[in-house]
């Protein structure tokens, strides 16, 4: 059982799929003589040649658009934009044509894309090199929108997003892309989209969170258990569509619900997932429903303090799991 | 249908078989243009007649989409067409009847199964792409295809259309680009009408052609006049063979005109004088291939009447067939937003 960082299992997935399948190819910007800013197409071009692993043009649009248009024939693109803030120009192709395509065909045309982004700040990227892309793309149907946190769940879920015939936004937490280790099973898997997993039992209330907020969740739990308190942690995995069965059993068995995300609090994945569990499991609720999210600023800042004052991180998750523990 | 008048004294000025075309090619070139022209103008009636929502309309593009669909090799060939393009899917296989169940959003709609508006074109078994409704997006979409043919090592070729309005789009820019980086094999057919709803070519650009723009990428911009169905086919013919042989795309510019509105929700008559559409309908694209044909005797009036009353007939059953079909369930609504997902 192999241990791999997270970009490792990026890399070994894409590899032994495109293996596997011959009509997988990546393209991008500095994906293949580079390897990829992140080196995450590392040693890819040196195996399947620069005719799969293809150098586009600086133009995200494009990325997009030629992967949607091979993925109409036939093909298998994986299209990497560098950076999750620059994915912008590529909205309308990604919303009005990707995710569309299935149903304004009546089936008869699908798009099995998948765009692959690192996102997410604490790297001090600033305002355009940390952005959480999530909720804008979770609120479009036809397009999953994934954010494994860990080797395991990277692994099997972008071998299951190169199965899939719909189009796939891939979200790679790039501040987790070598913070994060962890088990790879030897066998072949694949884990689908829409699962939720528990990545921590617990009795005395669910935390859920995703990508890298996941660890620092996990983080939180182990030092409140110190003190007795039993926290299950949730990890969505599958942005859209959630797994609602999953967070509401969770939600009933311990009756109080904190949500952890670090995206922009107003309208983020929070939002929706509070009002599932409002919705749904309202008379289990012990404690109104709450969230840890980013403050409503346009994005990361810079420089250092600023940056820590942005970010979610234990601490604060521990300091808000006490006082909903305490309600 | 097929019956030629031609002698060998018109032999010499027979344009269409200098280009390969036999006489029962040019005949059907002028049946498709006059179908798609009938089609068109009665399904501007049952929009006036308030029995249908929305009609978008293709008038006086039959030769550039025509002469271009016949440079394809039907079902074998890509498209990726815009939303002008009846005449063009027509002649690449889509139905009357297919036509105008779209036009009245009814069941069983081939194109999008109702979602879409008329006029959005897409046919899975004839290589058609689905389209949407921003415009210029299907062409680094085509690129895309085109990307995927040269990978897969086949000998098709992928069409996309669009206005001239779209060339001013990112889009536009990016799709050519990247077609003419990997040589992919694509033609990019601008239909110029002049207008992009009520915004001149002027204002669309500072060249004065749309082809003028395929220096920039390195590739050859051609101009055909797209109100002459044999000069359109020569031209994108070509393109297709070039990019057939592995040299790469090609940006064709047809020349045309829209005597009709934007859309059944535009008025025209806001953005231009009547005297230039007038002056525009006298080179009318099928009158012109009529009076072709007239002249090296394929046509006479007496089998020009044949092909009126014909089409008149298939239009009317195309509209009867749509009137007739059930409309589709409210909730069909809901189908077809995911595929199955494995539940392992």
């Amino acid at each position: 059982m192999p241990v791999l960082t997270n970009i490792e299992a990026v890399t070994r997935t894409l590899q032994e799929e495109m293996r596997r399948d011959p009509n997988i190819f990546i393209t991008g910007e500095d994906v293949g003589v580079r390897g990829g800013v992140f080196r995450a197409t590392k040693g890819l071009i040196e195996e399947f040649g620069d005719a799969r692993v293809v150098d586009s043009p600086l133009a995200e649009l494009s990325i997009v658009a030629v992967g949607i248009g091979a993925a109409l024939y036939g093909l298998r693109p994986v299209s990497e934009i560098q950076f999750a803030d620059f994915i912008a120009p590529a909205f309308n192709q990604i919303v009005n044509e990707a995710a569309r395509i299935r149903y304004r065909s009546n089936g008869a045309w699908t798009c099995p894309l998948v765009m692959r982004t690192p996102y997410g700040g604490g790297v001090s990227g600033g305002l355009y090199h940390s952005q959480s892309i999530e909720a804008t793309y979770a609120h479009i149907p036809g397009l999953y929108v994934v954010a494994p946190s860990t080797p395991r769940d990277t692994v099997g879920m972008l071998r299951y997003a190169l199965r899939v015939d719909d189009p796939v936004l891939f979200l790679e937490h790039k501040k987790a892309y070598r913070l994060i280790k962890g088990d790879v099973p030897d066998e072949y898997y694949t884990i689908p989209f829409g699962k939720a997993d528990v990545k921590r039992a617990g009795t005395d209330l669910t935390v859920i969170a995703y990508g890298l907020m996941m660890h620092y969740a996990l983080d939180a739990a182990e030092r409140v258990a110190r003190d007795g308190i039993s926290v299950e942690v949730i990890d969505p995995r599958t942005l859209n569509p959630l797994d609602k069965e999953t967070i509401l059993a969770s939600v009933k068995k311990t009756s109080k619900a904190l949500i952890v995300y670090e995206d922009n609090l107003t309208l983020g994945v929070g939002a929706e997932i509070a009002a599932i569990i409002a919705s749904d499991a309202f008379e289990w609720l012990d404690a109104p429903v709450m969230r840890v999210a980013a403050p409503d600023i346009p994005a990361v800042p810079f420089s250092q303090p600023m940056q820590d004052f942005f970010m979610p991180n234990a601490d604060k998750i521990e300091a808000a799991i006490r006082k909903l523990a305490a309600y | 249908m097929t019956t030629t008048f031609a002698d060998s004294a018109t032999q010499t000025q027979m344009q269409h078989r200098a280009l390969g075309l036999s006489d029962e090619h040019a005949l059907e070139m002028y049946w498709n243009m006059l179908l798609a022209r009938r089609l068109d103008e009665r399904m501007w009636i049952l929009h006036r007649q308030h029995q249908v929502a929305f009609h978008i309309s293709g008038i006086g593009h039959e030769a550039a989409q025509v002469g271009a669909a016949f440079a394809l090799k039907k079902g074998h060939d890509w498209a990726h067409p815009y939303y002008r393009d009846m005449a063009l899917v027509l002649t690449l296989g889509v139905t009357p009847r297919e036509l105008m169940l779209a036009l009245f959003g009814k069941q069983g709609e081939i194109s999008s199964g109702a979602r879409q508006m008329p006029a959005h074109f897409s046919h899975r078994a004839l290589n058609i792409v689905t389209g949407s409704s921003p415009v210029a997006t299907q062409i680094p979409q085509a690129a895309g295809i085109a990307f995927a043919i040269k990978y897969k090592r086949t000998d098709q070729v992928v069409l996309t259309c669009f206005g001239e309005g779209s060339t001013a789009e990112g889009d536009f820019h990016e799709g050519l680009n990247w077609a003419s980086i990997h040589k992919l094999p694509v033609v990019f057919l601008c239909e110029n009408n002049q207008y992009a709803i009520s915004v001149p070519t002027t204002k669309q650009m500072a060249v004065p052609n749309v082809a003028d723009r395929a220096l920039a990428y390195g590739i050859p911009g051609i101009i055909a006049d797209g109100n002459d169905v044999l000069d359109t086919y020569r031209v994108v013919r070509d393109a297709v063979e070039r990019a057939r042989r592995g040299e790469g795309a090609t940006l064709v510019e047809a020349k045309t005109y829209r005597p009709v509105p934007h859309s059944s929700d535009d008025d025209d008559r806001t953005y231009r004088s009547r005297e230039e559409v007038e002056e525009w309908k006298r080179k009318d694209p099928i009158l012109r291939m009529r009076q072709y044909l007239e002249s090296v005797k394929l046509l006479n009036e007496a089998k020009a009447q044949e092909y009126d009353a014909r089409a008149k007939q298939v239009v009317d059953d195309a509209e009867q067939f749509a009137r007739n079909a059930p409309l589709p369930r409210p909730e069909f609504a809901l189908e077809n937003v995911w595929g199955e997902l494995s539940k392992a």
